[in-house]
């Protein structure tokens, strides 16, 4: 496979190649993990660290997550943007199958080229991400203006969304207080912007939408948060409230700027390259490269340094290889 | 006619369900029917109708007259009632989301044949609950539908008197895998919703209850085991009377007289030794007829072929004289309830009862039936029940005569000719009832028809009835497309749970002969996983407007169980949105179901986008009712394999599409 030629397809949101690229990612053979580092690396250089939006959107099952990126993604391409999307599935943990349904919730024109949707089962990775998730946002920002990451979960996950997305939206539905009890007892981390999904729900949305400010202002009072997040009220059945939070992450990226944005990245790179070495040669190898700590400094550092995140931890890696 | 033929009840109404092509070629076939001693007629439309589009929809491509009659306007009701004087039939419909407007055509036409419209007699099918839980022809979102149902029955309490507004399908739970208690508590279920919601309504007066009651029939399916058939039909005279008196205040026993026509099961019909099936008929015929006190009203009988393909008349000609033969041959008719005071029957009814109620409960419990739809509890139920019935099958523990036992049979004379032995509509059809749109389109008053649309965009946002400016907008010559399309921008569209993500196949599992297999399988795909790199990835399509998705169901299910990933985007949708969901999503097999005959259109179309896609090595598998013909012609022009109703073991199928998978990869 050429990569150079491949990168350039998926640089030019050639669907075809932007497919054939995510397989490749997806792929767990050792033997194409050299072709994966090349087409990452490839498709970094020349890019600005803080080119294009990604925003993950997160939250607990039921919620209407799918359909709201459905219109959030509708409401995006009608300002003219690209967007690529990547739904996150759960798998069955015995048989290793899973059904991946986002995308019959959709309904998008199967005709338009700017707008994409992968979706990818989770394999037993913990976290609410397929392991796959890192790679498969690199892709698509390459290709689309906004790539938009939708998980299931709620609690731990949103670390893990942190790494793949510049902005975190976090989805709840009316009545949902378990979620506020999370963020109350700081089992959650705070997410850049709060969305009350299902305002059609009419009072009982408000009153969720009040409750959430009132625990964040709270936490704020006690030092705990930072910032000023909105809670936004959506309808994905009515439409409603979708171009106030298409404006607010256009906020959120503006807010974070540049430096931010690349800073974010680099900390998500860094968290990634060492979780894929982990996978990749096991505790022993990585007690072998001098623990955990030293491990993730020297990947940290090397990301800092511009060094693309596979492509150092793969040296690493082949250091292990030879010495065993 | 002799005397004791006098004291004789009266026979049921007789049926058969028919209608394809064109509204001419359909009025030809009513007639024949009709002189044949038919005593009512049965609508059967074509799916565009069905769903709402013209015959010039991009959705409606290769459905035209493909399993009923295409009726896109006023003049084509004309035509199908021409020399059939519509005052004196009694026409049931087979129509749902569209049957306002079917309902408004004919009302409109039989005005124009100068017919006392209050003496109309018939009845719209008009069971939206069934439709998103199996059949698929629903357009709008529940609480819209149940509105419009509303809309019909009010309509029809006081302007067509004897008309059933709605009847209440459990059919097509049983085919979806219902077992009777569930059969039983869903249609149920599904009666006290529309009832509810008519009382809430205000359209009609309290006292008028009875009245709505007394015109609400039921349509039931009767399967193979014909003696808890009939405990069941017993159960849901005893429900509905209960249930209507106590809940509803009905006080007249007349009003509360359970109504019900009949089809009997085609789900358990099969491709082998089909001519057995005319034993099966027979025999689940009899489960709705013996009991006087529980007899259906309208029984239509399938053909013994319709697992092969559509029957042709004289298929249909052997279904109706079946019926007759029982209701004019044997002594039948002669005799009071031949069940009264069997302890046997009594204690099993009894039982049926009891476990409705519990599942009534449960679902009411949950919010009740729009809720448990909406949120796919049913849904998922019914998948689950049809899995563990195939799975039985599958393993043996339940027999199928002919399919998993006594399989060995003589050459059979009745399907020599295969080909001969099934109807094919003309392919011709589809382009010249679109050139007959077309012309009917140019030929109308626009400014009529933009009125009439206009008006009843705003009756319909303004929450008035739909009739009036429905039959309004028959007469001024709107399409059902336009009607249709009228009422999707002031409702909405609606697309139903497939009841597949969150089904769990426990039950199927149980037996250790399954349970092995699935290992096996489970370890093949790991095998596929190490080779390919990633996890197989099968794409289930059902392209088309067919909603018969049990087929597809279980295949999605089966193939997340034993290990692929399976992306299941539901019913209806077209070739261009399968291609683009199986390149965004990388697949490595795509399976496709089609059930309406549209497979020689639509499975090309697959293939061609797929090359042009630059994926036409992901292998294509097919499965329906295809008819051995077409299935050979689509192998050679690239389909990969070809499954009908014959090839009932999944775990044969799953292998196939794991050994394609891997085949395309290297």
């Amino acid at each position: 496979m050429d990569i150079v030629e491949l990168a350039r397809g998926v640089r030019a949101a050639d669907k075809a190649a932007v497919s054939r690229a995510l397989n490749l990612i997806e792929n767990k053979r050792p033997d194409i993990e050299r072709q994966m580092a090349q087409l990452l690396s490839e498709l970094a250089r020349g890019t600005a660290e803080d080119h294009g939006h990604r925003v993950g959107l997160t939250g607990p099952p039921g919620v209407g997550k799918s359909s709201l990126v459905a219109v959030l993604a509708r409401e995006l391409r009608s300002r003219g943007r690209t967007v690529g999307i990547v739904a996150v599935d759960p798998s069955s943990m015995r048989s290793g199958g899973a059904l991946l349904g986002d995308r019959a919730r959709m309904a998008f024109d199967p005709q338009d080229q700017g707008l994409f949707v992968r979706s990818l089962a989770t394999q037993g990775a913990l976290g609410g991400l397929a392991h796959a998730t890192h790679a498969a946002v690199e892709v698509l920002a390459a290709a689309y203006d906004l790539v938009l990451v939708e998980t299931v979960g709620v609690g731990q996950t949103e670390i893990a969304v942190t790494h793949v997305a510049d902005s975190v939206v976090l989805v709840v539905q009316p009545g949902s207080g378990d979620v506020l009890q999370f963020l109350k007892a700081g089992v959650m981390e705070i997410p850049d912007l709060l969305v009350v999904n299902k305002a059609d729900h009419g009072p009982t949305a408000a009153r969720a939408a009040s409750d959430l400010k009132s625990a964040l202002s709270t936490l704020r009072q006690v030092g705990a948060g930072e910032g000023d997040q909105q809670v936004i009220l959506t309808s994905a059945r009515d439409q409603q409230g979708v171009d106030k939070l298409a404006d607010a992450i256009d906020q959120h990226r503006q807010d974070l700027g540049a430096d931010g944005i690349a800073s974010r990245r680099r900390e998500g790179h860094a968290a990634w390259s060492v979780d894929w070495l982990a996978r990749r040669v096991g505790t022993l190898g990585i007690e072998a490269l001098g623990g955990l700590e030293t491990v993730t400094t020297q990947l940290e550092e090397a990301v800092h340094n511009g060094e693309p995140a596979l492509a150092a931890a793969q040296s690493l890696a082949d250091r292990v290889t030879l010495s065993v | 006619m002799s005397k004791e033929a006098s004291k004789r009840d009266k026979p049921w109404i007789m049926r058969t369900y028919a209608g394809h092509s064109t509204a001419k070629a359909s009025n030809e076939l009513f007639r024949t029917n009709l002189a044949k001693g038919q005593t009512g007629l049965s609508v059967a439309f074509d799916l565009p109708t069905q769903t709402g589009y013209d015959s010039d929809h991009v959705l409606a491509r290769g459905e035209v007259g493909k399993v009923g009659v295409p009726i896109s306007h006023i003049g084509d009701m004309r035509t199908l009632f021409d020399q059939i004087p519509i005052e004196k039939m009694n026409t049931s419909m087979t129509i749902n989301a569209t049957a306002p407007w079917l309902l408004a055509l004919y009302i409109a036409a039989a005005e124009e044949q100068g017919a006392d419209t209050r003496k109309l007699a018939g009845t719209t099918q008009n069971d939206l609950m069934k439709e998103y839980l199996s059949r698929g022809t629903y357009i709008f979102p529940p609480a819209a539908s149940l509105k419009l149902t509303t809309d019909v029955i009010a309509f029809t309490v006081k302007n067509v008197p004897s008309w059933n507004p709605m009847n209440v399908c459990s059919y097509h739970l049983q085919e979806a895998g219902a077992t009777p208690a569930q059969e039983l508590a869903y249609a149920l279920l599904t009666a006290m919703t529309i009832l509810d919601s008519v009382r809430a309504g205000g359209q009609l007066k309290q006292e008028d209850i009875g009245a709505v009651v007394e015109r609400i029939s039921f349509f039931v399916n009767a399967g193979i085991r014909f003696v808890d058939e009939l405990c069941k039909m017993r159960a849901f005279v005893r429900l509905w009377d209960e249930i209507t008196k106590e809940r509803y205040g009905v006080m007249d026993a007349k009003q509360r007289r359970f109504r019900y026509g009949v089809q009997v099961n085609s789900l358990g019909l099969t491709e082998q030794q089909p001519e057995n099936n005319i034993m099966r008929i027979v025999l689940e015929m009899l489960a709705v007829t013996l009991s006087k006190d529980a007899r259906a009203r309208a029984v239509q009988l399938p053909a013994w072929n319709e697992a092969l393909g559509l029957p042709r008349p004289w298929d249909q000609q052997l279904s109706l004289r079946t019926q007759q033969i029982l209701a004019f041959e044997s002594d039948l008719l002669e005799h009071g309830d031949i069940f009264n005071g069997s302890v046997v029957i009594e204690a099993r009814v009894n039982e049926l009862i009891a476990e409705a109620k519990k599942e009534i409960d449960d679902i009411n419990s949950r919010g009740g039936a729009v809720a448990a739809v909406e949120a796919g509890i049913i849904k998922q139920r019914l998948v689950e029940s049809n899995a563990t019935r195939l799975s039985n099958i599958e393993n043996g523990s339940q027999t199928v005569i002919g399919l998993n036992a006594f399989k060995e049979t003589a050459p059979s004379p009745l399907t020599e000719n295969l080909d001969g032995a099934i109807m094919v509509v003309d392919p011709k059809v589809e382009n010249a009832q679109i050139e007959a749109l077309k012309k009917w389109r140019a030929g109308r008053d626009e400014a009529k028809v933009k009125a009439a649309l206009d008006e009843l965009r705003r009756s319909v946002k303004a929450g008035e009835n739909v009739m009036p400016p429905s039959i309004a907008a028959a007469k001024a010559g709107v399409t059902t497309g336009e009607w249709a399309s009228a009422l999707r921008e002031t409702l909405g569209e609606y697309r139903a749970p497939t009841g597949v993500a969150s089904a769990t196949l426990g039950s199927a599992r149980t037996n250790p002969k399954s349970a092995e297999e699935v290992e096996k399988l489970r370890a093949r795909l790991g095998q596929l996983e190490n080779k390919l790199g990633r996890r197989p990835r099968l794409l289930v399509g059902k392209p088309g407007l067919d909603g018969h998705s049990n087929g597809a169901e279980q295949i999605a299910l089966k193939a997340r169980d034993v290990g692929f990933e399976v992306i299941y985007e539901g019913i209806r949708v077209t070739p261009e949105q399968i291609v683009a969901s199986a390149l965004e999503e990388g697949v490595n097999v795509i399976g496709l179901s089609i059930l309406s005959g549209s497979h020689l259109e639509l499975v090309p179309d697959v293939l061609k986008r797929l090359k042009e896609a630059g994926i036409g090595n992901v292998p294509v598998v097919l499965g329906g009712i295809i008819p051995d013909s077409d299935g050979k012609r689509l192998l050679e022009q690239g389909v990969a394999r070809v499954y009908t109703p014959k090839d009932f073991e999944l775990n044969t199928i799953m292998r196939d599409l794991a050994d394609l998978a891997e085949r395309a990869a290297s």
